[in-house]
């Protein structure tokens, strides 16, 4: 238990610790920029059909949910809003997160693991190279920008998937859905949740950073690491939610 | 100033006349429990080749990542090019890197770069050249490790272990280095391309680089190589002096050692 308790807090301090040494590094070399377009690439292109596919069947699961059980209640005219709330505010942010999180993270502990083990990390710094800049702080800013987009695609795909399964399977005039949603919904419904994407972003990178570079015991370390990246991801993005939430909640609410 | 001079500049101009290029004193490492070296001391002078031998586990590279500030020491003072570097940061240690070269015992090369894009990564980020002059340059890098043009265009997976090593020594001379550190450089090479290594680096300490440290534990790259040897056994120097003077040494141990590595290198 005190052993568990020691990586556990090693850890957290480790992820500290990277995250002051990124912030003191933000001031990139132009020639750097070249990599921060690459990751972008990577990050945001390659798992656009993975957040799109899952945000809008969410969207439509949920309202056809909603649909069904406030039918019992008389309340079907709301569940535009209510789809869209949920969507905008919690769904489309931390569903994006957990999937894009996931794959991207467990990429780059990979890929960062890979390169430890093989001692190109430390071949980099023998050459005189600030790894630091050269590898993580591309990554955290690509991702500072990837995951507000593409949480913007999905809330947007959730709302109209919610919205044409009402039409197809439900007869909701499309208009009357539109307006009952507008009408509820605040800009800053859809705000909060794009401002914790933000943090989401930095987060999960961060955790698929530290794992990779703190990666022993060559190939079955590895693949521990990565393992290991897609269950804290998840755990953070869900924890963090939570804190995030509360915080905005306090602040603007 | 050139670019590279106003670097070594900010790092600090190299060691006065007569200073040691790397100077250790009582320099002592522990990983948690495990106390790997315990308080050893040397100096390499310019234009000088150090073989520092010693049995698997007795703390040889952890000896070269101490020197390349890539691990700090629990104890003692690390001294590169007259500047002491064992409390600097990263940040600081960088400009003194870029005077070093370091051969890995695995070469590290990077594996999504080409052997072109390896050997031209230092030019690429620590100088404004050109394209053209960069492939002048590794072209004369990699004839000076004895590798031609057909090598250019490949990935590391697809060089043999010789060839790899190879690279990364030209990768390490793309510095410019005042001082070469190889990591086992003849390991789990055959006889005829650990003979091509021990020659290459006796013909580099010819002008290209005249001062090195090399680990090992190859008796006769050390007897090829070595101006002055250090026999490392349990954490401490058990011998340190010309080549002569440690293979003729009285001490139990240290010919212990030597039968040893004699009777696995012959």
């Amino acid at each position: 238990m005190e052993a568990y308790l020691w990586r556990t807090a090693m850890w957290y301090g480790g992820v500290g610790l990277l995250t002051a040494q990124v912030l003191r590094s933000l001031a990139l070399p132009p020639k750097y920029f070249r990599l921060v377009i690459l990751e972008i690439e990577v990050m945001g292109v390659r798992s656009l059909g993975v957040a799109l596919t899952a945000s809008i069947f969410t969207g439509m699961v949920f309202a056809l949910q909603s649909a069904v059980n406030m039918a019992r209640f008389g309340a079907e005219n709301y569940v535009g809003p209510i789809a869209a709330l949920a969507i905008l505010r919690e769904l489309g942010p931390v569903l994006t997160a957990i999937l894009v999180g996931g794959k991207v993270a467990s990429g780059i502990t990979a890929e960062l693991g890979s390169m430890r083990v093989t001692e190109q990390i430390d071949a980099l710094r023998t050459l005189g190279v600030n790894f630091i800049k050269r590898l993580i702080v591309p990554r955290v800013l690509a991702a500072l920008l990837v995951f507000p987009v593409l949480t913007v695609l999905a809330d947007v795909l959730g709302v109209l998937g919610g919205m044409v399964i009402m039409f197809f399977e439900r007869g909701t005039d499309m208009w009357a859905y539109w307006n009952t949603t507008t009408y509820w919904v605040l800009p800053r419904d859809f705000l909060m949740g794009v401002a914790k994407s933000f943090f989401f972003g930095g987060i999960v990178t961060l955790i698929g950073c530290y794992n990779g570079l703190s990666t022993t015991g060559g190939t079955e370390g590895l693949g521990r690491a990565t393992t290991a990246t897609v269950v804290h991801c998840t755990m953070g993005v869900i924890i963090s939610d939570f804190f995030l939430t509360k915080l905005m909640l306090m602040l603007f609410w | 100033m050139g670019s590279r001079a106003r670097e070594r500049a900010r790092a600090g101009a190299g060691p006065a006349d007569g200073q040691p290029m790397l100077e250790l004193v009582d320099v002592g490492k522990r990983f948690d429990r495990n106390e790997v070296l315990k308080g050893v001391s040397l100096t390499v002078q310019r234009g000088e080749t150090l073989a520092i031998m010693g049995g698997s586990g007795s703390g040889k590279t952890v000896m070269l990542r101490l020197i390349a500030g890539l691990i700090r020491p629990t104890s003692g003072v690390v001294r590169v090019f007259g500047r002491r570097i064992d409390g600097l940061g990263e940040e600081e240690l960088l400009p003194i890197r870029r005077r070093m070269g370091y051969v890995f015992q695995g070469a590290a090369l990077f594996d999504s770069l080409t052997v072109y894009e390896n050997v031209a990564y230092p030019m690429r980020e620590h100088t404004n050249l050109g394209e053209d002059e960069i492939r002048e340059r590794v072209g004369h890098f990699l004839s000076l490790v004895a590798l031609g043009p057909d090598v250019l265009g490949l990935l590391p997976s697809e060089l043999s272990g010789g060839m790899r090593k190879r690279v990364g020594i030209a990768r390490a001379l793309a510095q410019e280095p005042q001082m070469l550190l190889f990591d086992e450089p003849t390991a789990g090479l055959d006889p005829t391309n650990a003979k091509l290594v021990a020659d290459l680096i006796v013909r580099l300490g010819g002008g290209v680089c005249d001062t090195a440290v090399v680990v090992t534990h190859d008796l006769e790259l050390t007897k090829t190589v070595a101006d002055r040897v250090a026999i490392l056994i349990d954490g401490r120097f058990a011998a340190l002096g010309p080549l002569d003077a440690v293979l003729g040494s009285g001490d139990p141990a240290v010919q212990a050692f030597l039968a040893g590595e004699a009777r696995v290198t012959t």
